[in-house]
């Protein structure tokens, strides 16, 4: 006698059902638990944060002194290159997927799998930073007696950490929006939301959307904030006027 | 008391204590590649559609707002900003916020990822036009050139490296992103990775394996079309 | 090359290229239905499916639920109804209940096969325990609700699956657990592991809490493919499974399943679940065909079926086709 339940289909009102779900959660659609509301949000956040960070960390530990030493002597272009262009075809469902099944679920593998995925525009780019150096610079520092590791501290890295920056800003972005296929690896991120329809309604799937779209935004800003910073003055100059 | 078939005659095997590879998921098999491989075909094939019309649309639509941004340039941040923003939501609930609007199906898997080559097209090929050198323009305005021959005939013509360069970059991208296309019934060799029994590894390096396989031949392709496009470039050292 | 002819050139392998594309759209276009078994013209014999030219217009839209069981029946029924003469489509691995349900209100798909349990627990609300252990009483309560929603169900196939808990045989004799009530104490250091929509499922995640009074260490939702995988790899203590799996028949020494004792997990034979136009512009073949083709399919049937997909796999779309022609109901 029960009428079923199903998606509210104004879609106007599907942005405040959006709303209301992620700000005081909703009753589930399938049986009597509420889901949703600030504090399940923030959790599926913070796990969502939590693997981004990670994969991001491991990520850079990995790409970016490869990247900046084989810039630096010039070493290993095909390399780098090849791998940042095998990252981009690689398809983020089936290196998931196969990690689950092949390693096991949870935050380890999922992490895993996100870090093979931020590793390719980081060494690209990086190893293309160091190359772009002007090598006239590198020459005068050279010739004024500075040590391989002081040219590229005090000279190279410098100069090259916009483009560098951009390469973790690329990565980063792409870890964000993987890790939201989290629950397919057994981690609860945002994408619970949007892959559970069942569960939380079409209006899951907007909200799961706007927190992820809202989430990169601010890393990317964060991390644009970043780059400013790191970024010495005199080359802040340079790029305003160019 | 359901009646069941008296003449059914599937033959039961006895899988007990069964081990070899498959039964064990290895991680590669070989046999079963060989016996198997023609299960990819059609997905490869509509795997080849969600990549190529999406790139073809979004080129189409992307060199429209280019030009309108060139010439206008007031509009770039807002079109820049509307191609981003659709660019940071992430894929897998771009593919689920269009099924309600459009139902499920090849065609809204090709919508969703012609969105996501705009924001790399777009910004290449404003980039591409922005580098023209201004002694070119110059050169042509001199000659009399109107406004609409100048860009045809000298603005993209010199912007082709970045824009193909964009075209490389997105084509990729969007190899890998159709994958997702299974979860709106759009096929693809997402159906590889995403159905049946889903954990067996051989199938999913193997689905992997073949879209990496169809990026980079388009990449291929587009890269010879750049040398073509541009033969005066062959004399400079890449 | 001047650069006017090399432009042409580019414009020679850019026709190329979009002329390869409508080639491949073509061929995409053609291959969009996997099912492309034999069948149709059989006439004759009792059993084989004889096409009816009558149904060349009817176009269904056959869907299923996202594993492998559901996959196969849906393929099965697909080809069957094919067979028959109808113009069918595929829209397989559509999710959980709830969106195959909401696929078929909205006329996404014609009709998908459901659980006579699964329905009147999930769609109707009944509880566990009122769910019929009697097929046709569990069929023509479902059937009657859902009637009232505009929609239909076929008769039931004869074997019939249930959600269970289940583990490792070695952690069951290590903790010994034979019912799913000796857990009580012992759950709260175990990690369950079973689908997303099984948190919000009273033959779940919710019996378990509700009826059984269990609280579990954690609660891990992953994608049904994996409830093996996740008790191998010594992830998960406990696991929900189906009672129709390939696996507990093939590796019977190494998974065990805990009993049911208070009754939360009822087992359910499938019925095709349609919408009542669909049904009546589709004629009396719809119907027929669906309730004949099902006929074989007894639990061992269903677990060898399952098994070639699971264990051997092989495509359910082939695997649906050997079904079909070692019965004898396609050539």
């Amino acid at each position: 006698m029960t009428t079923l339940q199903l998606a509210p289909t104004a879609d106007f009102g599907i942005f405040g059902d959006a709303i209301h779900l992620i700000f005081h959660g909703q009753q589930a659609q399938t049986a009597g638990r509420t889901v949703g509301g600030i504090s399940a949000i923030w959790d599926l956040t913070l796990t969502q944060l939590k693997v981004t960070g990670l994969a991001m960390g491991c990520g850079m530990l990995i790409a970016l002194p490869a990247g900046v030493i084989l810039g630096h002597f010039g070493r290993g272009e095909f390399l780098a290159i090849s791998i940042g262009n095998l990252g981009r075809a690689v398809p983020e469902l089936g290196l998931i997927i196969f990690m689950a099944s092949a390693i096991g679920v949870g935050v380890l593998n999922l992490t895993i799998a996100l870090t093979i995925l931020a590793i390719p525009p980081m060494l690209t780019n990086s190893f293309v930073a160091m190359r772009q150096v002007d090598r006239d610079t590198v020459q005068a520092a050279r010739g004024m007696g500075m040590t391989t590791r002081e040219v590229i501290t005090a000279v190279e890295l410098p100069l090259a950490i916009p483009t560098i920056m951009g390469g973790v800003r690329t990565s980063s972005t792409n870890v964000v929006a993987t890790a939201t296929l989290g629950p397919l690896a057994g981690v609860l991120t945002l994408g619970d939301l949007i892959l559970q329809p069942a569960v939380y309604g079409q209006q899951g799937v907007v909200a799961g959307a706007i927190c992820v779209a809202v989430l990169a935004l601010i890393l990317e800003l964060c991390l644009a904030g970043v780059q400013h910073l790191l970024t010495s003055p005199g080359l802040r100059l340079a790029r305003a006027s160019a | 008391m359901i009646e069941a078939l008296p003449y059914a005659a599937v033959v039961l095997h006895n899988r007990t204590n069964e081990s070899g590879c498959v039964p064990d998921n290895g991680l590669f098999c070989p046999s079963w590649a060989a016996d198997n491989w023609h299960d990819f075909v059609t997905p490869s094939l509509q795997h080849l559609v969600l990549v190529a019309v999406p790139i073809l649309l979004g080129f189409v639509i992307a060199l429209g707002l280019a030009i309108v941004a060139h010439r206008r340039r007031w509009l770039m941040p807002p079109i820049l900003g509307a191609t981003g923003a659709l660019y940071t939501i992430p894929s897998i609930a771009f593919f689920f916020l269009l099924t309600p609007l459009i139902g499920r199906g090849r065609e809204t898997a090709i919508i969703a990822l012609t969105v996501y080559t705009l924001q790399i097209i777009f910004r290449n090929i404003l980039a591409g036009l922005d580098n023209v050198p201004a002694g070119a323009k110059d050169a042509g305005r001199g000659m009399g050139l109107t406004q609409n021959q100048l860009l045809w005939g000298v603005e993209l013509p010199l912007a082709l490296p970045e824009i193909i360069a964009g075209l490389r970059i997105a084509i990729v991208s969007t190899a890998a992103l159709a994958t997702l296309a299974v979860f709106v019934g759009g096929g693809g060799l997402g159906t590889e990775i995403f159905t049946g029994s889903k954990v067996f590894n051989t199938r999913l390096i193997m689905a992997s394996l073949l879209v990496m396989a169809i990026a980079f031949c388009f990449d291929g392709l587009l890269l010879l079309l750049q040398r073509l496009v541009t033969p005066w470039r062959r004399a400079v050292p890449a | 090359m001047s650069i006017k002819r090399s432009m042409m050139s580019a414009k020679a392998l850019l026709a190329a290229l979009l002329s390869l594309v409508l080639v491949l759209g073509v061929a995409a276009c053609g291959s969009d239905d996997n099912s492309d078994s034999g069948g149709g013209g059989g006439g004759g014999g009792g059993k084989t499916i004889a096409s009816n030219p009558k149904n060349g217009n009817v176009k269904l839209t056959i869907g299923s639920k996202n594993f492998t069981e559901q996959i196969v029946l849906g393929q099965i029924y697909a080809q069957a109804l094919k067979a028959a003469g109808y113009d069918v489509k595929t829209d397989l691995n559509l999710g959980s209940e709830t969106i195959a349900l909401q696929a078929l209100k909205s006329g996404q798909i014609s009709g998908y096969p459901e659980y006579s349990s699964t329905a009147l627990t999930s769609f109707f609300k009944a509880a566990p325990e009122d769910v019929p252990s009697d097929p046709q009483e569990s069929y023509s309560q479902a059937k009657a609700d859902f009637e009232k929603e505009g929609l239909t169900a076929f008769p039931p196939t004869p074997f019939a699956s249930a959600n269970a808990v289940g583990t490792l045989k070695s952690t069951a004799q290590k903790l010994g657990l034979k019912d799913v009530s000796d857990l009580k104490g012992k759950s709260q250091d175990l990690t369950l592991y079973g689908s997303p929509e099984c948190r919000q499922r009273v033959d779940c995640l919710v019996g378990l809490q509700d009826d059984y009074g269990l609280k579990f260490k954690s609660f891990t939702p992953v994608d049904i493919a994996l409830r093996y995988p996740v008790l191998d790899k010594g992830q998960a203590d406990l696991s929900i499974l189906f009672t129709t799996d390939a696996q507990l028949a093939a590796d019977k020494d190494k998974y065990v399943i805990l009993n049911d004792d208070k009754k939360v997990f009822p087992a359910g034979n499938v019925i095709f679940v349609t919408d009542q136009d669909t049904a009546e512009k589709a004629g009396p073949d719809y119907e027929g065909t669906i309730t004949e083709v099902q006929k074989g399919l007894t639990i061992p049937v269903m677990q060898e079926l399952d098994a070639r997909v699971d264990i051997d796999q092989q495509d359910p779309a082939e695997v649906a086709t050997q079904y079909l022609q070692e019965s004898g109901y396609i050539k």
